[in-house]
């Protein structure tokens, strides 16, 4: 259990960081707000709480390394980067911008802290369980280090994922711990009509990994979950962080066209006062 | 007049010259990289000994990724290994390594920044039996285009191993082709190689031009200077084609382009300096790959006629190798009637 004093620090944080989701996205005149508002609260915990990392030393060998698979919804991983002391503020008004280390998918050449430069879906598993393999073979169990994967749920539909997961099942990586945001929207609708995934659980099971669901709003229940992953041994972990696309923004919550469009100027400010008024 | 400071096999000519496969070399050279450098892993995707990534494997275990059939996960795997400091060599089929998983590449490696090395095995129409959908005829294409990614397609198993040794070493993404049938060996262990240094195998246009009132090869003496610029298994062809043509009264430069990105571009502009006309070959389509990389080069800087061997925009099919290069018209007899045909011009 969080303390009382840590969860309110938390939710603080979280509406922060929707709240410069919604600016950045707005000032950029394109972008992913759905899936950005909707992972707020899983990249706050992460990054305020969670990961082993240096902000003002980014490239610091011992760190946790945190791969975004599903680049899109960068805006809510440079905010909260941003929030964490990796840079000003201010560079966030840059998104999507001619010379902004902010690209309008994330690139790993430009700006410090970002692991994998990514967008194309179904490649950060990979990627990730390469680097958790790499750890292994250097320092076996005792680095101390985990990689943690963030995956959308549409990105599933991607052959390559099953690849990763298969792969990892059978390397029986402890060190690596995927989080799939389960929102239910795609581009082209809701995931359960585009492509239907359940039963999800039992797949990722059946690959032989640990899998929780979890509610991807509530601190509590996402620490214990993470926690619990870290010490499964012998498998790595899932966590399916059933999220709500859009939260906090009671007009755009669930509704898959906000999955790749950014608010017009007017909405921004009628999100913003709903952010202000709710928190 | 073969290059004498290059220590070539003296027997690179006769009837029972050594062969070995391409891949061969590339196995006994990731052997040696991973012995020089412990950063050396290896992943393969389920055709482990077919690539010769096996003695590696064997000798190495700990440091060996067997990826079953999965090409795209093998290529980001290897993104994430190399991110955390390692050098890996990931081998396959080029149909698949290189072709299936060329996003992946991209993206992952490429766009990354990451050193990893790709080996495209049993590539070209050589792979003969296996058929249209065995023979990458397009990866030199995929792989060159591609910023940061060197290409490197060795004319010998010699060559192979050198290079893989090479590319152990560089910075960049690198790609590595390989073949797996018996290749002549051209040259020795004392040849010397380098990445992104064109040799020059044969050059006796100084001869020719030295002779007075030699008989020319052809009613247009003027035209009677051609460069044959050959990587890979085609290397061999050219050596006996650009052989035959100094027989008639050619001046002929031929020479092994073993890199084709990045280009070695004094050495080939100083060749084609002295030569009227540029013939490229490769076991490749013409588009795209070596022909397609000295057109470029040379309609930038000093436009030459030029003729391409290699597949003209058909997919490959069953049969020998010895059966296809003739259909394809990609033999030793098509580089000297391309020169001839030019010459007559």
């Amino acid at each position: 259990m969080l303390s009382e004093a840590v969860r309110e620090i938390l939710k603080h944080k979280a509406n922060e960081i929707r709240k410069d989701v919604v600016r950045m996205l707005a000032i950029a005149g394109s972008g992913h707000t759905a899936g950005s508002l909707g992972m707020a609260d899983v990249f706050t915990l992460l990054y305020f709480y969670i990961l082993k990392h240096k902000p003002e030393k980014p490239n610091w060998e011992g760190r946790d390394r945190l791969i975004l698979s599903n680049g899109h919804i960068c805006p809510v991983l440079y905010a909260t980067m941003a929030h964490a002391g990796y840079f000003d503020i201010e560079e966030l008004w840059t998104l999507r911008k001619f010379g902004s280390r902010l690209q309008g998918h994330p690139h790993r050449e430009f700006l410090p802290g970002i692991e994998t430069s990514s967008g194309p879906l179904g490649s950060g598993l990979s990627q990730a369980l390469g680097m958790a393999i790499a750890d292994r073979m250097d320092f076996g169990n005792q680095s101390g280090r985990f990689f943690y994967c963030i995956m959308g749920d549409g990105e599933l539909n991607e052959g390559q994922v099953w690849e990763a997961v298969l792969h990892a099942g059978k390397e029986k990586l402890h060190n690596l711990i995927a989080i799939i945001d389960r929102n239910d929207i795609q581009i082209d609708g809701y995931t359960h009509e585009v492509m239907p995934l359940e039963p999800l659980k039992d797949k990722w099971e059946s690959f032989n990994w640990h899998v929780q669901e979890v509610d991807g709003h509530d601190f509590d229940a996402l620490h214990g979950a993470i926690d619990l992953a870290k010490n499964v041994n012998n498998k790595p972990s899932v966590l399916i962080a059933v999220t709500v696309p859009g939260k906090g923004v009671k007009e755009i919550e669930r509704k898959p066209e906000w999955h790749g469009k950014p608010p017009n100027k007017e909405e921004a400010r009628r999100f913003l006062m709903e952010l202000e008024k709710d928190f | 007049m073969l290059n004498k400071h290059l220590n070539l096999n003296p027997k690179l000519f006769d009837s029972d010259v050594e062969q070995a496969p391409l891949r061969d070399g590339f196995g006994k050279g990731l052997v040696k990289a991973a012995e020089i450098n412990e950063k050396v892993v290896g992943l393969c995707a389920d055709v482990t000994e077919s690539v010769r990534m096996h003695w590696f494997a064997q000798k190495f275990p700990d440091r060996f990724i067997q990826t079953g059939v999965t090409e795209q996960h093998m290529a980001s795997c290897a993104s994430g290994i190399a991110a955390m400091g390692k050098i890996p060599f990931i081998s396959s089929y080029a149909m698949f390594n290189g072709g299936r998983n060329w996003e992946q590449i991209r993206t992952t490696i490429c766009y990354n920044d990451v050193p990893v090395k790709i080996a495209g095995s049993h590539s070209g129409l050589s792979v003969g039996p296996d058929g249209g959908t065995h023979q990458a005829l397009e990866d030199m294409a995929l792989m060159r285009v591609i910023p940061r990614m060197e290409v490197v397609a060795p004319c010998d198993a010699l060559e192979a191993e050198k290079a893989t040794v090479a590319i152990a070493n560089t910075k960049n993404p690198s790609y590595l082709r390989l073949a797996r049938e018996q290749t002549p060996v051209i040259t020795t262990a004392d040849t010397p190689f380098e990445i992104g240094k064109s040799v020059i195998l044969w050059d006796n246009t100084a001869q020719v031009d030295c002779i007075e009132n030699r008989k020319p090869p052809t009613k247009n003496s003027r035209n009677s200077r051609v460069a044959i610029i050959a990587c890979g298994t085609m290397v061999h062809k050219a050596l006996v084609a650009g052989r035959e043509l100094a027989s008639r009264g050619f001046g002929v430069i031929v020479v092994n382009n073993h890199t084709i990105k990045p280009l070695d571009k004094s050495t080939l502009l100083n060749v084609a300096s002295k030569v009227d006309f540029v013939i490229t070959a490769e076991s490749h389509q013409i588009y795209g790959g070596l022909g397609g990389a000295i057109a470029e080069l040379l309609s930038e800087n000093m436009p030459k006629r030029m003729a391409f061997i290699g597949v003209r925009d058909k997919f490959g099919q069953s049969g020998t190798g010895e059966e296809l290069f003739k259909h394809y018209k990609m033999t030793h007899v098509d580089m000297v009637n391309a020169a001839i045909t030019f010459a007559e011009g």
